[in-house]
């Protein structure tokens, strides 16, 4: 915009505001003194053209779809070629059980699977370990031996599913097991296609399914990567993830600014073991939250995308522009859910689900009305999973790319969170890295402030909740909740009993010694890892060998206290 | 963003300083220490239930997260708390809560009493009520509803804050 017309718009704005808009507030004051995003970022009233989206700075800032800096999207046609994929998280039980759910997601539509593990398999407790009391089952699929993911996958045929595996301090583990079920179907390694999380700082951050120490862990990470990038060309070796650092608290530009962080250092890493930017970075992923506030949400994924760019291509001078894509999955917002009136959860996650189309998500799973109170019930999911076909198929909104862009407001706030999630970097930085950060307690105490604070607004009234501090209602909430088989927890454990007997016992103990010393030298831990799991040693024992060298991590009051 | 609004006294304070001799529960504040049980890693609500206890008076203490019901007795018991408050949104409440139970009963701390919170069903609520856990919040419920559960559960006055 020339100099003239800036000068122009801002004589009528000035005009407007005397001449319009102040008798109306004389006469009808605004419902509140102070408009703020879902992350309490403030709201002007009316947003008008700015420059950094105008005709002068429209390639610098916004470009073109398929092209750095990927503002509009990362594939040139975006869901005119392709929608996004359809993938809803799920698992419980036992192995044979979530491999019915599967079979029923995959009858129903769903395009690609998404393993929730149990918590004694993320952390890497046999099912029949002290530590697992309770927890077989519960939050997810019970996994302790191949056999167990033989199950899980029976009948799936892993050349034609893409399946995302939110596993991460466990994850060479878990991968193995499932390039060892695909040996068994005659798949190879190089026909695999999906995605595993891998994303250890964020469980010291926010999520808490660590067990190694941070650097042990990020060697396994390194690992993990270096291996993928030589076997398994389709795979994404991480999903680098602000979920869980939302679903803790944080604000959108903390989701980011952590988010990158970690990317940072997984980069980093990665490049300190002698790999080349552009040998694994394609096959970097992403994951993040949406909430209910859309166009903070919208923003805050094209955000994402462009600084995310920037910073491959400034900071770490990649080349190949797939390594400057930041490529995502999206879930709802748990954490929005509420246990009162649930039918209005699913208004909810229409709006968050939008958010993530509108801001060009890669994959998507929406979550059920009835998470807040239990597992999701079959109907429950049913109706999620029919809440993105209807997006994708009746509302329009994937017929054109990147359908906000020019938006006066959405183009300001992109701008904006790019630039406060820029400073969360730049402190990460000055902390020395995420790791120290971490140690330090920095992003930890950011978040807990952060979801205090939300939550004090919402107990004082500043901030409404429907059904919840406002419109609330005194009938009680009839739901026919999903409930855990209680023999789930025992089928996983006679299983684990019988693999044991039939196993060869010498062949794991010498697989499980490989790992030993493996983990002492410098050698990559995934070929001995794949051949522990082949020999049906568990991830117990794995974990174990692992723990005995690499030593194990607690929560420390020194890690907060800083 | 504003870095000086960053909470001054974080949350996890394992090291609470050494009970004083002279401490009895006519003249200290009321010490809670929150727990979190088992193998689950969701601490938004523990963390938020400490603030709030603190802002209101409370003396808190926080285990931090994936104690044993062991662990959480012995800190209990040596921190001589009134209550504990135990976090689970696993599904693994029964057998922490109900381990939790037994072991001050075996270690005769039975005074101290015992609440929770988390995604728990309603005829889990029930039974743990039956079986001593005096009180239990599941989601939705409000800081009001807590803080005055906890009023009527820990009586003594704790105006010394």
């Amino acid at each position: 915009m020339n100099t003239s017309n800036t000068l122009s718009l801002q004589a009528g704005f000035a005009d407007w505001q005397t001449q319009t808009l102040a008798p109306t507030l004389r006469k009808a004051p605004e419902r509140v003194a102070r408009f703020v995003t879902a992350s309490s970022t403030p709201v002007e009233r009316l947003y008008l053209p700015i420059e950094s989206s105008g005709h002068e700075r429209y390639l610098e800032q916004l470009g073109f779809p398929g092209e750095y800096p990927f503002t509009r999207g990362v594939q040139p046609t975006m869901y005119r070629g392709r929608l996004w994929t359809m993938r809803q998280y799920a698992g419980f039980g036992s192995a044979d059980e979530t491999n019915a759910r599967f079979r029923y997601l995959l009858s129903q539509g769903s395009t690609g699977l998404s393993v929730a593990f149990d918590l004694p398999t993320q952390i890497g407790y046999d099912c029949d370990a002290p530590q697992a009391a309770g927890e077989v089952g519960r939050v997810g699929v019970s996994i302790s031996s191949l056999a167990d993911m033989e199950r899980l996958f029976d009948g799936i045929p892993l050349d034609r599913v893409s399946t995302s595996m939110t596993i991460n301090a466990t994850a060479p583990i878990l991968l193995a097991m499932y390039v060892a079920v695909a040996e068994q179907q005659n798949v190879s390694s190089t026909q695999i296609n999906g995605t595993i999380q891998n994303d250890i700082l964020k469980e010291y951050i926010a999520r808490g399914t660590y067990r190694f120490p941070p650097q042990a862990s990020l060697r396994l990470t390194r690992d993990l990567f270096a291996w993928c990038s030589r076997e398994t060309p389709k795979w994404n070796s991480i999903s680098i993830s602000g979920y869980h650092i939302r679903e803790a608290g944080s604000t959108a530009a903390q989701e980011i600014g952590f988010t990158l962080a970690d990317a940072v250092c997984y980069i980093e890493s990665a490049l300190n073991a002698g790999l080349s930017v552009d040998d694994f970075a394609p096959r970097l992923a992403f994951f993040f939250a949406a909430h209910t506030d859309v166009l903070e949400e919208v923003a805050k994924f094209r955000a994402a995308r462009r600084l995310y760019a920037r910073l491959m291509r400034e900071r770490f001078g990649a080349q190949d522009p797939r390594s400057c894509m930041l490529r995502f999955h999206t879930q709802t917002g748990g954490v929005t859910l509420t246990a009162q009136q649930p039918d209005n959860n699913i208004v909810r996650v229409t709006l968050q689900a939008l958010a993530a189309v509108l801001g060009g998500t890669q994959s998507l799973h929406t979550n059920s009305k009835d998470e807040a109170l239990a597992l999701p019930s079959e109907e429950a999911v049913t109706v999620a999973l029919r809440t993105q076909q209807i997006i994708a198929h009746e509302s329009g909104v994937a017929n054109t790319i990147d359908p906000l862009a020019g938006s006066y407001f959405i183009e300001q706030l992109t701008d904006r969170l790019e630039a406060d999630a820029r400073r969360y970097i730049d402190k990460i930085d000055e902390l020395g890295g995420m790791v120290a950060a971490i140690e330090q307690g920095y992003p930890q105490a950011e978040i807990e402030q952060a979801a205090y604070d939300f939550q004090r607004s919402i107990d004082t009234g500043a901030r409404q909740i429907v059904g919840v501090n406002c419109f609330a209602s005194q009938e009680p909430t009839r739901l026919e909740l999903f409930q855990l088989d209680e023999q789930s927890a025992r089928r996983p454990i006679e299983r684990l009993a019988e693999v044991r007997e039939r196993r060869d016992a010498l062949r794991v103990n010498r697989t499980l010694d490989a790992i030993r010393a493996a983990a002492q030298s410098d050698e990559n831990l995934m070929p001995v890892i794949l051949d522990a799991v082949r020999a049906y040693a568990t991830i117990g024992e794995i974990c174990a060998s692992l723990e005995s060298v690499l030593g194990v991590h607690q929560e420390s009051c020194a890690e907060v206290l800083a | 963003m504003d870095h000086s609004t960053l909470i001054k006294t974080p949350v996890l304070v394992d090291a609470s300083p050494p009970i004083v001799a002279a401490a009895s529960p006519a003249n200290r504040r009321r010490r809670i220490l929150i727990g979190k049980p088992g193998l689950d890693g969701h601490d938004r609500g523990a963390k938020y239930i400490v603030h709030l206890l603190r802002d209101h008076g409370y003396e808190v203490i926080y285990t931090g997260i994936r104690r044993t019901p062991d662990e959480i007795v012995a800190k209990a018991v040596r921190q001589q708390v009134d209550a504990i408050g135990l976090s689970v949104l696993s599904g693994a409440h029964m057998p922490l809560f109900t381990r939790v139970l037994e072991l001050l009963a075996t270690q005769r701390a039975t005074q101290i009493v015992v609440f929770g919170g988390g995604i728990i069903p309603a005829e889990d609520v029930e039974l743990l009520k039956s079986q001593g856990v005096a009180e239990i919040f599941t989601p939705g419920a409000s800081a009001d509803e807590i803080l005055s559960a906890l009023a009527r559960l820990l009586p003594v006055t704790h105006a010394g804050a």
